[in-house]
């Protein structure tokens, strides 16, 4: 074997190392997710294997548990906002990428800037508006309509980038055939930027998905709340079962990882576009 | 074709829904946050009846409050951990990962894993992990030759905040070595072929390409960290609690309970438009550090 060899199975060795540290806790929780009561508090199983599998730990969180109808709130939370802040954000991107006016960059500065900006600095305000309009009491509404504001300046700054790159020709064709502007935009630029549209969504549903905050501030009844808020409240009504906690937890990651896995190099390469781009 | 799109009312309509949104709902209420911060304001009573103190909240923010400072240096923490550490063990992954290595692609998407969970689930998970009594890191010190090892990781001041930080660091390693990982793949290979000719290999590349080129990149994680430390929230209340004792508090905890349990409206905007300050002042002493190194990388 020669030294360059040597050295990359080192290299690959110590990248291996710190994946497990990734990846062990991970394990470890689906571990502690199949344990009994007993064996988790037995201290000397701590690291080891279930010496019985409960299975039934999940059949629990997925037949006699809120996880399920939390983790459908957030599925339409996120899929409500993808669709909202989606479209406004795509109508604005274009008119500053494509359209001539005078505060086109005084605009994208404010989305710019805005990114910035910590969700808390609104919070009291907003909730007061929620609740004098009566927004508050409307299922879903209320929260959709922060979710969308806030991701307004990251989807800005990722379509904006990809309308820029478009070819002028396309939507001059278009209206030269007798399609109007609006027309030009639905049909023709829509579809074109639908790997930005992508992009911007993915950045959204991480920021609906993984909220706390504002899931916690805006919504008391429980079965409008989100998964997040879910889990904690999984845990505290839970706090003795500790297999079934440790399911709860599970069940509420392993739908999230799969769709990663499946669109890893999609998300990868979308988190890099709104990094570098934005 | 032009003059359609410099029409006014195609643009108002394309322009206006969205700015009116972010305006409503985001840059109204930050000033509106502002003037709330003024007042000696308990959120039940007519603003125009309230106490005006002028700068008096913020005062109390930094003479009359020792948990707001113990929750700015915990931010302190946060942001050292996550620039000095989180952010170099991330490039050194990337820059390995970016020379290629069998397996490449299966260590990317194993190392960006733990970013995608909701931080919720991660404060949990480790709350766990650092349990004295059923903990992993317990267990694995008894494990390593250590039999009567316990030690209540979570209740002692002097390291529970420092679990909350490893844990938020060890969730977004995954994410600034994407960032860095495309910075470095987007570096022509001219340079370091050219490096080669001048003996430049290795370590000695690393040095003298990789990083200087890579500044832009670097400042854009340094950003992200920063502005993300001050705004942390989600793992602490479910790593270790809310109302838990006041080693581990952050900002946002105390202006929550300000703002909406302590019915201290006027000091909890104090601390939210003081945090508001810090992301903004933050990011532009950022651009400013960076600003050289930038400019020296731009002109290769």
């Amino acid at each position: 074997m020669n030294k360059r060899k040597i050295k990359t199975i080192i290299t690959v060795i110590g990248l291996s190392l710190f994946a497990l540290v990734q990846l062990f806790p991970l394990y470890w929780l689906f571990m502690f997710s199949l344990k009994s009561n007993t064996d988790i508090l037995l201290s000397d199983n701590v690291l080891g294997w279930p010496t019985v599998f409960q299975w039934e730990n999940y059949a629990t969180v997925f037949s006699r548990s809120t996880i399920p109808m939390y983790f459908l709130n957030s599925i339409i939370y996120s899929g409500a906002t993808v669709l909202l802040a989606g479209l406004l954000t795509a109508m604005t991107a274009y008119a500053i990428a494509r359209m001539k006016w005078k505060l086109s960059g005084a605009v994208f500065m404010l989305f710019v800037v805005g990114l910035m900006i910590p969700v808390h600095a609104a919070l009291l305000p907003l909730y007061q508006v929620l609740y004098s309009t009566g927004l508050r009491s409307v299922p879903y509404l209320g929260l959709i309509l922060v979710y969308v504001a806030f991701a307004i300046p990251m989807s800005v700054m990722i379509l904006t980038s990809f309308f820029k790159v478009l070819p002028r020709e396309l939507e001059e064709a278009a209206v030269i055939d007798g399609c109007s502007i609006f027309g030009a935009f639905w049909k023709i630029m829509l579809p074109l930027i639908m790997p930005g549209f992508a992009t911007a969504s993915i950045f959204t549903v991480m920021g609906t998905w993984n909220d706390l905050l504002l899931v916690q501030t805006y919504v008391d009844v429980n079965s409008l709340k989100t998964i997040t808020v879910g889990v904690l409240d999984f845990v505290g009504v839970h706090s003795r079962k500790l297999g079934l906690i440790g399911a709860g937890l599970v069940a509420a990651t392993v739908p999230v990882i799969i769709i990663y896995i499946l669109f890893s190099e999609r998300i990868q390469k979308s988190l890099l576009q709104g990094a570098i781009k934005g | 074709m032009n003059k359609l799109l410099s029409n006014k009312w195609v643009i108002t309509a394309f322009v206006l829904p969205t700015l009116l949104f972010f305006l409503g709902i985001v840059i109204v209420p930050l000033f509106i946050t502002g003037y709330y911060s003024l007042f000696n304001y308990n959120g039940l009573i007519n603003i125009a009846d309230a106490e005006f103190v002028g700068a008096g909240n913020y005062i109390k923010l930094f003479t009359g409050d020792s948990v707001f400072l113990v929750s700015l240096k915990n931010t302190a923490i946060l942001i050292i951990g996550s620039v000095f550490v989180q952010i170099p063990l991330a490039f050194l992954l990337a820059n390995r990962l970016a020379k290629g290595i069998p397996g490449e692609k299966a260590f990317r998407t194993i190392f960006f894993i733990p970013v995608v969970i909701a931080a919720t689930i991660i404060g949990k998970l480790f709350y766990y992990i650092f349990s004295a009594d059923i903990g992993m890191v317990n267990a694995i010190v008894r494990a390593l030759g250590v039999p009567d090892f316990y030690f209540n990781w979570l209740t002692n001041p002097a390291t529970a905040f420092l679990c909350v930080a490893f844990a938020a660091i060890w969730q977004y390693i995954g994410y600034h070595m994407i960032i860095l990982y495309a910075g470095i793949k987007s570096i022509s290979a001219d340079y370091f072929e050219a490096a080669v000719i001048d003996g430049a290999t290795g370590a000695k590349a690393t040095r003298h390409i990789t990083i200087p080129l890579l500044a832009p990149v670097v400042k854009t994680c340094v950003v992200l960290a920063t502005v993300g430390s001050v705004k942390t929230y989600d793992i602490v209340v479910s790593m270790v609690g809310s109302g838990s004792h006041s080693g581990t508090q952050v900002p946002a905890i105390l202006l929550w309970r300000n703002l909406f349990k302590g019915r201290l409206v006027g000091y909890g905007s104090a601390q939210a438009f003081f945090l508001v300050v810090v992301c903004l002042l933050l990011s532009y002493l950022i651009a400013r550090l960076f600003k050289k190194s930038e400019e020296n990388a731009s002109q290769y």
